[in-house]
């Protein structure tokens, strides 16, 4: 068994509340930081465990609170970032529904750090019913003074709130959630300047995922170089895998960087294997924006080393015969799958999702789908293959935000390694129904 | 996203005059509100837009924006950009459950396609369309963060995992005989029929 830092206690009935969750060393973090540690010192703490963003794009979280502005007499704010919609990652929900405190713990931990009296958990609308358990776990926590004014007698005092938004995945992107924070569209911000200079109303502001905030208590309460024992090279500690598909075993699992991609879909302590006694066909590793692998790259290097699940290991190879760990979504298929219908799946997601003030971005997600539905309805040729190629080499670096790239990368992706799926496709003209689906622009209701 | 709706409803100012937050929501608001530093109450505008959605009918009609915006001291239009912008907002009317099935890829590799068309049939209606007796409106969503229990859908503020035809006979049957408004804001959590 892999040691476990974020849920090993999700079993424990009543885990949910303050007082089961305290009795099981909840809290400890707030307790050494606030009253034996200064700020400074905490975000050593978290620069030496090695913590990488776990949003998707593995930024040392330490260093980036280091770049936090602190000019004298202005606020500063820390925001998690609990979006998640990234296809294929459901992580944080796990987490902030069985653990409620674990969240509340570390966004008091990591606010003591950067010198915040107020934070925000930024949580997609649709997990309404996990706002409310965060809400109710929150009014325990100021019942018993964790949060509120001079925690535990310091001069420290912490307010925090829980705000939902409105259904969009872009507002997963920092910049698009501050605005959305501010009661706006979700529309990403030109970069520079970055939040840690000007973010939620203009105030240097820190945003980090809830798997990161997480993180900072087992950090403070072990120390950063225990952490960052945990793992391989600069993959240290433990991450949260959603892992889904054709396994048997679907669900979110904790594990320690650095075990093989093969004993993670194969052994019965995670995925238990392929359902139905049948054979892998390829896999999305890092959620729906990283590259697809077929089989022979994802259980093995293009020089013939075990994949392993680190940030470094999944991205050997580069885009050629590499992906990402990006959000830890492990999108897993089987050998009856069509990449092609899959792929379209996703295509409609980001032209659906992009947010349009970028063209390439919003007029090549909107191509990308088109062309894709023509292979579905049998009126592609050969040539589509090339126009869907030329597509997505446009978008990479044009635009204002990642999520331009984030809808091009799976597209190369599944071309690069699947195109004879494409070709057979187009050869046979084979009609796929996909009515309801021609029907989903007008589903606006 | 919502970029191609527009204003389609005609505002009326007999209805305007009618509308109101019971004390219970308006308490909700202005709880709300509270929690953004002064002059920032315009934050509050997303988590506003549910509770009115879910006290004024389950959509959002021009007069109920309007009425938005008074409360938060902001610009009608300001109001409207955002309903129009999120997925969650409903400027038209709706059934009293809006049943939303994910279709995005590890709902749709376990299966989230048939469940749609056995909706489909069921209830009579095309994705988008609502039933005759104003009961259920049929959506497709993007991934809802339920991968690993697909294919699934959401009806108001409940998650309905690992569906099969007789869950969703169930969970239709369920919501008919109780007969009301099924809102995100909802109290009852997760529905795990
Ligand atoms: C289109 C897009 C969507 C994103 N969605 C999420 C998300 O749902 N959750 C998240 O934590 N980060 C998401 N990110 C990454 C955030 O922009 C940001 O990097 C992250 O919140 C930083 O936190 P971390 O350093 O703790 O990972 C997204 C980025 C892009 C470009
Ligand atoms: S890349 Fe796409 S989502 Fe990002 S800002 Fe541009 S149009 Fe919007
Ligand atoms: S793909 Fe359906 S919930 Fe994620």
């Amino acid at each position: 068994m892999g040691k476990k830092l974020l849920i090993h206690n999700d079993k424990v009935p009543g885990i949910e509340t303050l007082q089961v969750y305290r009795a099981n060393g909840g809290y400890a973090s707030v307790e050494k930081a606030l009253k034996s540690m200064s700020p400074d010192q905490v975000t050593d703490e978290v620069k030496k465990s090695g913590l990488r963003g776990r949003g998707g794009a593995g930024f040392p979280t330490g260093l980036k609170w280091s770049f936090l502005a602190k000019p004298e007499g202005v606020p500063r704010y820390l925001v998690c970032n609990a979006d998640e919609s990234e296809p294929g990652t459901f992580k944080d929900r796990y987490l902030m529904e069985k653990i409620p405190h674990a969240l509340i713990e570390g966004m008091i931990t990591s606010s003591y750090a950067l010198g915040a009296n107020l934070s925000y958990i930024y949580i997609r609308g649709e997990y309404f019913y996990v706002a409310r358990i965060l809400e109710n776990a929150i009014k325990e926590a100021y019942e018993a003074g964790w949060l509120g004014k001079n925690i535990l007698g310091t001069n420290f005092s912490h307010d925090c709130y829980v705000q939902v938004g409105g259904g969009a995945y872009i507002c997963g992107e920092e910049t698009a959630l501050l605005e959305s924070l501010e009661g706006k569209r979700g529309n990403p911000r030109i970069k520079p300047p970055f939040p840690a200079v000007a973010g939620l109303w203009g105030c240097p502001t820190v945003v980090n995922n809830v798997e990161t905030i997480a993180a900072v208590a087992p950090i403070v309460n072990m120390g950063g170089e225990e952490y960052a024992k945990i793992g391989i090279g600069k993959s240290t500690g433990t991450k949260l895998i959603s892992a889904s598909g054709h396994i048997n075993k679907p669900g979110v699992y904790e594990i320690e960087l650095g075990i093989p991609v093969e004993e993670f879909i194969y052994s019965e302590e995670y995925c238990g294997g392929i359902r139905n006694g049948k054979k892998l066909k390829a896999v999305v590793a890092g959620g729906s924006s990283v590259p697809i692998l077929p089989t022979e790259l994802i259980l093995k290097t293009a020089k013939g080393e075990p994949r392993l699940m680190t940030y470094e290991s999944l991205a050997d190879g580069g885009f050629q015969t590499g992906t990402m760990l990006g959000s830890g979504g492990f999108i897993v298929m089987d050998e009856d799958t069509s990449i092609v219908k899959n792929l379209f799946t996703f295509a409609r997601f980001y032209h659906h999702e992009s947010c349009g003030q970028c063209s390439p971005c919003r007029e090549g997600t909107g191509w990308m789908e088109k062309i894709l539905k023509k292979f579905l309805n049998g009126t592609a040729t050969e040539a589509d293959v090339d126009l869907l190629w030329d597509i997505q080499s446009k978008i990479e670096g044009k635009t204002i935000c990642p999520l331009g790239e984030a809808a091009a990368w799976p597209v190369a992706a599944a071309i690069r390694h699947f195109k004879h799926e494409f070709i057979e496709i187009a050869k046979s003209k084979k009609f796929v129904d996909i009515s309801h689906y021609n029907r989903l622009n007008k589903v606006r209701v | 996203m919502g970029a191609q709706v527009h204003g389609t409803q005609d505002f009326n100012k007999a209805k305007r005059a009618e509308i109101k937050f019971s004390d219970a929501a308006m308490q909700t608001v202005n709880t709300i509100i509270s929690r953004y530093p002064q002059g920032k109450q315009k934050s509050a505008l997303l988590p506003v837009l549910h509770v009115a959605q879910a006290e004024f009918g389950g959509w959002l009609s021009p007069e109920v924006m309007d009425y938005v915006a008074e409360i938060l001291k902001i610009k009608p239009i300001e109001v409207f950009e955002v309903a129009s912008f999120y997925t969650m907002y409903n400027l038209k009317p709706v059934g009293k459950c809006v049943l939303e099935i994910c279709q995005t890829s590890s709902c749709w590799l376990c299966g989230a396609e048939d469940i749609v068309k056995y909706i489909e049939k069921k209830l009579n209606i095309k994705v988008g369309e609502t039933t005759k007796d104003g009961m259920f409106t049929l959506k497709t969503a993007e991934c809802l963060g339920s991968c690993g229990t697909a294919p699934m859908m959401q009806c108001g503020a409940s998650y309905h995992e690992n569906l099969t035809y007789e869950k969703v006979d169930a969970i239709l049957d369920n919501y008919k005989s109780e007969g009301k408004l099924r809102s995100y804001t909802d109290l009852d959590y997760k529905n795990t029929l």
